[in-house]
This record gives C-alpha cells, sequence and structure tokens, in this order.
C-alpha cells in the first residue's frame, strides 16, 4: 500500500493550542485535582500524556499522575493479524483504585483501541471514573465511545489515513491527512 | 524496539536456529511481559480462545508449571498431556500422537522429550507451534532465554560479559542452548567440567572449555551451575559426590576470590552441598529464585509470538 | 522361449575388464554375448539404438538387504532386484540379516527358490559366519555353499569373539569363501547415533567414534595376515580405516574394501536436522573423511562401491532420531551419485567407476565378471550419461522410501539393461518377469 499526504491538519502551534485548551477544559471540570491521573496509549498517547500533564500541573501548580499503557495484548484483532504486534511494557506505577483518569490517545477512528484500554485499565483495578481525551477525532467509529475533550474535528473518507507525528518520536510536530493508494 | 520488527517463527526450538536479533526481540518482549506479571490482575487476554498442550514425554514439575501459568496468564486454555517414555516404544508414534492432539484444534504444543531433536521431528509433522521445553541432551531455549533475560536484567546487558557455565556439560541442554544464546549476543563463554563431561568439539561453538573451576572462575561476571545426575549414564565413569563438590562445587570460599558482584544462576533444582553450598545458593549473589519468576514472563513472551506466526506460514 | 537376438548400436562401450573403451556394437545371442565389433550388421529380433549413450558391464552391487525372508514389508527379492534393475545392476549380493537369519543350508535354499522366481536379475546369497549372527558358534559354510551362498557375513555387527573370528577366517579359507566384515568394535559404539564430533554435541546424541569402526578393521586385517585368508571389508567410512588397509595391502595381506555413496556424497552436518534417513551404521562423518575416502576411491585402496541397501519402512523412520534403525536404500542412487561426486568432480574416470562398481565386486565376490567379451554372460547395462532426473519419492521402485537423497537432482540414468540376455529394461521401463 502506497500512503500520499494530501493535507497537513494541524502544524506545531495548533498541536499545542489543542493542548493547552484540554488542559483548560479538564481543570474546568474537576474541581479537586488530586485524584486524577493521566495516562497514555502507547506510544503517542503516552508523548500526548505527558504534555498535557505538564499543562495542567502548571495551571493548578500540583503534581498529578502519569502512566503510559501498551494495549496491545487486549487487541481484539490478534487472530487476524499476519504476526503479532510488538509488545511493549505498561507504566502504571501507582493504583488507579478510585482514580479519575484522563486516558489520552492521538487519533480517535472506529474505537476499538479505547475498547482496548479500557479493558486494559480495569484490569488494573476500579477507577472512579474514566475521561478520554484526543488530538483528533476523525469519525467513523465502530463501537459506541466517544471522546470527552477533542483538540480537532477532522472529517475523513474511509480510504484516508491521519498521521500524528510528534518531536518525541517523529522528530516533528504535525497532523497530516493521507490517502490510501492502492 | 523497533515496532516494525516482525517475528515469522511457528516454533522455537532451539536457539540455534534463532539469529541474535530473534533472541533479542524475545528478550525485549519478556520484559514488557513481566510488567504484566507484577499486576494485582497478572492476566491478560492475548491468547483468549488459543488453546496450549503441554506434551510431557519426561517428568517435570517446574518447567511444565512454569508454561502453564503463562499460557494461563494469557488466557490460553491448558491441557497437560503425560506420556510415559517406557510406553513410547509400544505405544504410538510421537507423529501420531502430534497430529492426534492438533485434530483437536489447538494451537501450541509444548514438548518436553528424552529424546533429542523430538520436537524438531514434531514440528515437521504438524502446523500447530511447536515450542521445544527441553529434548534430551539437545535444547532447553525457553531456559536459556530466562537465564539470559536474568543476566540482562541485573547486568544491564549481555554483550562482552563473561560467563562461565559449570558442570556437566556433556549432557546439559541447557548449557547447549546457553552456549548458542550466549555466543549469539556476544557473551564470551567458559565451560568447564571434568574431561569426560566436555563433549568432543564443544570449542567449535566458539566458547572456550576448561577443567579448571579456579580458570572459569576467575573475572566471571556471571555463572551458571547445572544440576549434576549422578543417577544418568552409568557407563560413564562419574566422580562421586564428594569429589564433586570438592573440585567443582561452588562455595563460599571460592566466592570470595570471584567478583564481588557475580551473578550466580542455577536452572534448579539444585542438589545443595553438591554442585553448591546452601549458603552459596540462598547468598546475596545468587538469582535461582528471580530465574524462577522470569521464566513465566520469557515463557508468555514466547507463547505469544509463535502462535500468530503459524498463520505467517500458511 | 529362446532369448532374442539383439543388437545394441553406436554406443560408447566403456569395460576395464577387457580394456574397451570406444565405439563398438554388441550383438546377444542365446543369453551372451555373440560379438562385440565395429559396425556390426547382422541380423536380429531387436535392435536398439545406443547413440550418445554409455554401454558398461552391469553392475554388480556387494552389499544389498533384501530383508526376504521374515520382513517382506520392508523389501522383497522382488522389488529389491527391481529396484537394481532400475540401478543398473545386474547381479547383487544380499546380506543374511533377515528373520530368521540365513545361518543354514536349508535357508540358503529356501532363499535360493524365492529368488529362482521372483528376481528379476542375478542374486548371489551371503550365509551368517556365526548362528543367527549372535557370535557365539560357527554357521555351516560348507554346507551352506553346497547350498548356493558365496560368501559370509555377520552384516550389522562384528564378530566379537576374537578367536572365533579367527576361526571363521580359517574355515572359509579352507572352504572357499569370502568373509565379508561388517567392522564395528560396539564396546566403543554402543548408543551412538551420528558421527562422534562437534555434530555428536550440537544434536545432543551419543556419539560413534571413528575408532569403534578403524580399530575393529585393524583388528581383522590382523586376523586375516594371520591365517592367510581374504577378508573383505565392508561399507568404509572414516580415512583411519583407509589409512589401514592402504598399509595393508602394501604388505601384503589380500584385504579389499568397499565403500557407499553415502560415504563420499554426504557429510555429518547432513544429520542437523534430524532427517532420520541420515541415520546409518557407519555414521555419516566429516568432510575430510570424505575426501579419505575419495582418496581411496583413486589410489585403489578401496575396490569397490557397494550400496548397503537397507530398506526400512516409513513408519520405522518416521520416529525420533534415537529410535529410529539404520541405514538407507541405495541401489536407484548409487551410479547417480557416483557420477556426480566421482566422475564429474575427476576422482575417477568413468573406466575406473565401472571397475568399481562392476569389474571388482564380481571379481571379489568370485563371480564370472568376464566383462564384454565373446562368449561372456549378456550383462549389459546402458547408460544416458546427459539425461537429468529428480529421484522423486514416487518413482521409487524400492518398497521402503528411507533415502536422503529424495529430490534431488541428478545426471546420468540407466535406460536399459540386460540380464543373462534377457532385456529387464528398456528405454527406463522395467519388463514384468516372464
Amino acid at each position: 500500500m502506497v500512503v500520499r499526504e494530501k493535507s497537513k491538519v494541524m502544524d506545531k502551534e495548533g498541536i499545542d493550542k489543542a493542548l493547552e485548551r484540554i488542559s483548560h477544559e479538564i481543570v474546568e471540570r474537576f474541581e479537586v485535582a488530586d485524584d486524577i491521573a493521566v495516562i497514555g496509549i502507547k506510544n503517542r498517547g503516552s508523548y500526548l500524556a505527558e504534555r498535557l500533564v505538564l499543562k495542567i500541573e502548571r495551571l493548578i501548580d500540583k503534581k498529578l499522575l502519569v502512566g503510559a499503557l501498551d494495549i496491545t495484548l487486549y487487541r481484539d484483532d490478534l487472530t487476524q493479524v499476519a504476526a503479532q504486534p510488538v509488545v511493549h511494557a505498561t507504566e502504571i506505577d501507582f493504583t488507579i483504585e478510585g482514580k479519575k483518569i484522563i486516558l489520552v490517545d492521538d487519533v480517535l477512528f472506529t474505537g476499538r483501541t479505547i475498547r482496548c484500554a479500557l479493558d486494559a485499565l480495569i484490569d488494573f483495578g476500579r477507577p472512579k471514573r474514566i475521561q478520554l481525551a484526543v488530538l483528533v477525532d476523525r469519525g467513523h467509529r465502530e463501537l459506541p465511545i466517544k471522546a470527552d475533550y477533542v483538540g480537532k474535528n477532522v472529517p475523513t473518507s474511509a480510504s484516508e489515513l491521519v498521521e500524528v507525528r510528534l518531536t518525541e518520536a517523529d522528530g516533528k510536530d504535525e497532523v497530516v491527512l493521507c490517502e490510501k493508494i492502492p | 524496539m523497533n515496532n516494525k520488527f516482525v517475528w515469522t517463527k511457528k516454533d522455537l526450538l532451539g536457539l540455534e536456529y534463532l539469529s541474535a536479533a530473534e533472541i533479542k526481540f524475545i528478550l525485549y518482549t519478556a520484559g514488557s511481559f513481566k510488567e504484566v506479571t507484577t499486576r494485582q490482575i497478572k492476566k491478560v487476554p492475548a491468547l483468549r480462545g488459543k488453546t496450549v498442550v503441554n506434551l510431557f514425554y519426561e517428568p517435570s514439575t517446574r518447567t511444565r508449571a512454569s508454561f502453564e501459568l503463562a499460557a494461563k496468564r494469557l488466557s490460553a486454555d491448558v491441557l497437560n498431556i503425560a506420556v510415559e517414555s517406557s510406553s513410547v516404544k509400544k505405544g504410538e508414534t510421537l507423529i501420531d500422537t502430534g497430529r492426534n492432539i492438533e485434530a483437536l484444534k489447538i494451537d501450541i504444543i509444548v514438548v518436553r522429550h528424552n529424546c533429542s531433536g523430538a520436537p524438531n521431528i514434531l514440528a515437521r509433522s504438524v502446523s500447530s507451534s511447536v515450542v521445544n521445553a527441553g529434548d534430551g541432551w539437545h535444547e532447553h531455549p525457553t531456559q536459556a532465554l530466562l537465564d539470559m533475560f536474568t543476566l540482562q536484567e541485573k547486568l544491564g546487558k549481555i554483550e562482552g560479559l563473561r560467563v562461565s557455565i559449570i558442570g556437566d556439560i556433556a549432557h546439559s541442554r541447557v548449557a547447549r542452548s546457553n552456549i548458542w544464546g550466549l555466543t549469539k549476543l556476544g557473551a564470551k563463554v567458559t565451560v568447564c567440567a571434568p574431561g569426560i563431561l566436555i563433549p568432543e568439539g564443544i570449542e567449535k561453538m566458539g566458547v572456550k572449555a576448561t577443567t579448571d573451576l579456579n580458570e572459569a572462575l576467575e573475572g566471571a561476571d556471571a555463572i551458571n551451575v547445572l544440576r549434576m545426575q549422578f543417577e544418568r549414564d552409568t557407563a560413564v565413569a562419574f566422580p562421586s559426590k564428594l569429589e564433586y563438590l570438592k573440585n567443582y562445587g561452588i562455595t563460599t570460599e571460592r566466592l570470595e576470590k570471584c567478583k564481588k558482584n557475580i551473578v550466580i544462576m542455577h536452572p534448579g533444582p539444585i542438589n545443595r552441598g553438591v554442585e553448591m553450598s546452601s549458603e552459596v545458593a540462598d547468598g546475596k549473589n545468587s538469582v535461582i529464585l528471580e530465574q524462577v519468576t522470569n521464566g513465566i514472563a520469557v515463557r508468555m513472551a514466547v507463547l505469544y509470538l509463535v502462535s500468530a506466526a503459524k498463520e505467517i506460514r500458511r | 522361449m529362446t532369448p532374442a537376438r539383439y543388437l545394441i548400436k553406436n554406443g560408447r562401450v566403456i569395460d576395464p575388464a577387457n580394456k574397451i573403451d570406444g565405439l563398438f556394437d554388441i550383438l546377444i545371442s542365446d543369453g551372451k554375448i555373440e560379438k562385440v565389433g565395429v559396425s556390426l550388421d547382422e541380423k536380429c529380433d531387436k535392435m536398439i539404438d545406443a547413440k550418445d549413450k554409455i554401454i558398461i558391464p552391469g553392475l554388480v552391487d556387494m552389499h544389498t538387504h533384501l530383508r526376504e525372508p521374515g520382513r517382506e514389508d520392508k523389501e522383497t527379492v522382488a522389488s529389491g532386484t527391481r529396484a537394481a534393475v532400475r540401478g543398473g545392476y545386474t547381479m547383487i549380493a544380499c546380506m543374511p540379516n533377515t528373520e530368521p537369519a540365513v545361518d543354514n543350508p536349508k535357508t540358503v535354499k529356501l532363499l535360493k527358490d524365492i529368488i529362482k522366481k521372483d528376481a528379476l536379475c542375478g542374486v548371489a546369497i551371503v550365509g551368517a559366519i556365526t548362528l543367527s549372527r549372535a557370535g557365539k558358534k560357527l554357521a555351516d559354510f560348507t554346507g551352506m555353499k553346497k547350498a548356493g551362498a558365496i560368501a559370509v557375513s555377520d552384516d550389522g555387527s562384528s564378530v566379537e569373539d576374537k578367536d572365533l573370528m579367527l576361526e571363521a577366517m580359517r574355515g572359509a579359507k579352507s572352504g572357499g569363501m569370502l568373509v565379508i566384515d561388517h567392522c564395528e568394535d560396539t564396546k566403543l559404539s554402543a548408543f551412538g547415533m551420528v558421527n562422534k564430533s562437534l555434530i555428536s554435541t550440537k544434536m545432543g546424541l551419543k556419539g560413534i567414534t571413528r575408532a569403534s569402526e578403524y580399530e575393529m578393521v585393524r583388528r581383522e586385517i590382523g586376523l586375516a595376515e594371520k591365517c592367510g585368508g581374504h577378508i573383505h571389508i565392508a561399507h568404509v567410512s572414516c580415512g583411519e580405516s583407509v589409512d589401514i588397509i592402504r598399509k595393508a595391502k602394501k604388505r601384503g595381506v589380500k584385504v579389499t574394501a568397499e565403500t557407499a555413496p553415502h560415504y563420499f556424497a554426504l557429510t555429518e552436518e547432513c544429520c542437523a536436522t534430524y532427517d532420520t534417513n541420515t541415520k546409518m551404521n557407519p555414521p555419516l562423518r566429516s568432510k575430510e573423511d570424505v575426501e579419505a575416502i575419495k582418496k581411496g576411491l583413486s589410489d585403489g585402496t578401496i575396490d569397490a562401491i557397494a550400496t548397503d541397501h537397507a530398506p526400512h519402512t516409513d513408519s520405522e523412520k518416521d520416529v525420533e532420531f534415537d529410535l529410529a534403525p539404520f541405514g538407507i536404500i541405495g541401489l536407484e542412487t548409487a551410479l547417480g551419485l557416483a557420477l556426480a561426486e566421482l566422475v564429474d568432480k575427476k576422482t575417477l574416470s568413468w573406466s575406473a567407476l565401472v571397475e568399481k562398481m562392476s569389474i571388482n565386486p564380481a571379481k571379489i565376490l568370485g563371480l564370472a565378471g568376464t566383462g564384454l567379451k565373446k562368449g561372456a554372460p549378456a550383462d549389459i547395462t546402458v547408460i544416458d550419461p546427459n539425461r537429468e532426473y529428480v529421484y522423486k519419492k514416487d518413482s521409487i521402485e524400492s518398497r521402503s522410501k528411507n533415502s536422503p537423497f529424495i529430490d534431488w537432482s541428478l545426471k546420468g540414468r540407466v535406460t536399459d539393461v540386460f540380464v543373462g540376455g534377457d532385456l529387464v529394461m528398456e528405454s527406463e521401463s522395467i519388463k514384468a518377469r516372464t
């Protein structure tokens, strides 16, 4: 499959602004920040989670718990893939029991990744509440899942891809809309 | 670790057949699984709906238990089949047994066999994945992988380490798998045993062989002490237990001359007071129990990786 | 039915026994060779055009296991001789390790009757040295000879008792019988599976030392020297044995020796996959041994190439390496392998190969072996040296399929075979027995 870049959806500044806005929304919605934990979905969701935490901490002047979740082992397509996807370590070194969790991912698409993440999280304990923050919502949900915080809604067609590139993994910050050319 | 690494082998028959990159990939994956084993709920749904069969032609408690737990923590169903070795000759052949088990619609066969190469033969005859849980004197790949995983955890790396394997090298599958794995990852390996227990041509496997324990201990970053089995192979003139401890047993006095943070491993079960004194086995350098813990993570990684690879082959 | 008159035309005839190598025609009549000459234009029932082909005296295998009587599931005289003809053999010697062993005149007779009824090519009978091949009591050599056996061997094992072996050699000498000797000191080889070297270490199997073979070769040559008898050493596999035999020959000991194609076509490395079709006794050895074997063949130390055709059923071989029986089939691949490994690689000339696979074996066994000359029995093999083919499992004539050479590409195929003037294979198609 060949992928062709069509247009840039967000640049570095756009990403930063979106995260800034989400951090404000989170602070507004939670009166007490004591029991908030931010958990990013590996790989890019966890980088976004770390950035978000920095921004929230600046707003409330308090340290937040942050973790990273690898959802590979919970994927519902493991029996269909040709080779097992690489399993990375989950890094949640606190108890999530009774916590208000902000789950962070880069792109919300079918909702299946989030379903995996919810299952994985619940295996760690019983959080009080789980909310979802994503940088991009591109539509095409296959499961009844909705984000609580969205950086940008990007209407897409099924043949398109949304690629989120982050400095931590890709050397630069941008969100690009691509097209699959069969 | 590169997200693009693709595991393609349907079977794990031995470390001889793996590349350094593949071994490193298993160790990386095992690292991820180790985190799972520290959770309160130590179970993930990765192999839900798959069935792992433990086909054991040799009695084994710990390896079988470790594989069973690994499979269960991946949410696989586990079936244990123990076959009496003595009945092999008159009973069903290995290949027939394998095909019959496969007809139960299972996914992975974990096989322990007293004949070297039995897993190789089984793997050619079935399309399910075959994982070698120890065959004759040939290989015990998951044991070596957990030894290497433990080493890496303790000393940060494998490359450049000096590792000595001490004991009955000739009849040890643990030794062979460790030699393949360690040398592929760049460790310097020495094997040490009484002359009759050093097999022909072992140096050509890239190791140094010595009968002198002091030489094997000097400068070693880690030692892997094998279990001495005095009951086996009576045709060979074995040294007596006492003589063995005197010449090859790891004791506190010997340890004093070693590197301070030397890592001491043993595949178990230990003959206390034979290949190793109790003080050493329970001492601060010993990682024997950590090896057991790591065994589950390593076996989870192996089961996880091979379970999808068979679909690649088809 | 009177055998037909055949004329083989335009072929290159290679017969070192009669110092022939050139384009000749051969006329066959009455089961015998009537004429060998240039541009023969005789009346015949059938003409065989052998243009671009090679015509040699029929191959002779000194070492075949036909398994009959007793293990007809592995091989029979009928299936084994079909395999022999496919491979270009017109005469084979069958070993006595059947069930029961061929260790008495009555069993020799029984086997002879089966041969008469079923064999597609000549079969010479080798009787056992000791009763039941148990190494305890000598068999009745004279009686077996009278019944039709031509040699004795306990093939599959050595006669461990040195005194008994000496007695056997003396008996064989006075009875005019050849002793074919399987050399293996089982005290040194017990439970061994593959050559004792890096390969046994890597595979985690007990090794079979070279010494288990060559120490016995040395002992047997010593015995032959002592009694002045002729000893034939079977399936030589290692360099030390070659050296010992070479030296003995120089001293004037009456010793001859054979090797088998797998000992020059394969090395111990082939065992690494635990393919039980690489398990044989003696085991496949090292590259250096292969070179020594080739040298022994080219300098005349090793007189003959024999197949050690040892059929075992799939169900016997499809087991763990430890549990599988030793041995492989070889009648159908021997010539192709020898051409590829020896002639193409210039170890032996065509003519020398014919010596190793036809003339010398016949001589050692004491068979006519007069080659392609007037009046000799018409045992003739026609080969297309350029015919390439893949040795396929479903094409195997032998009842057993235990060959490591399945799916190998080979060059040089037998097209026609005459046994005693009968055209038993024509254009690669084997005739039913009449």
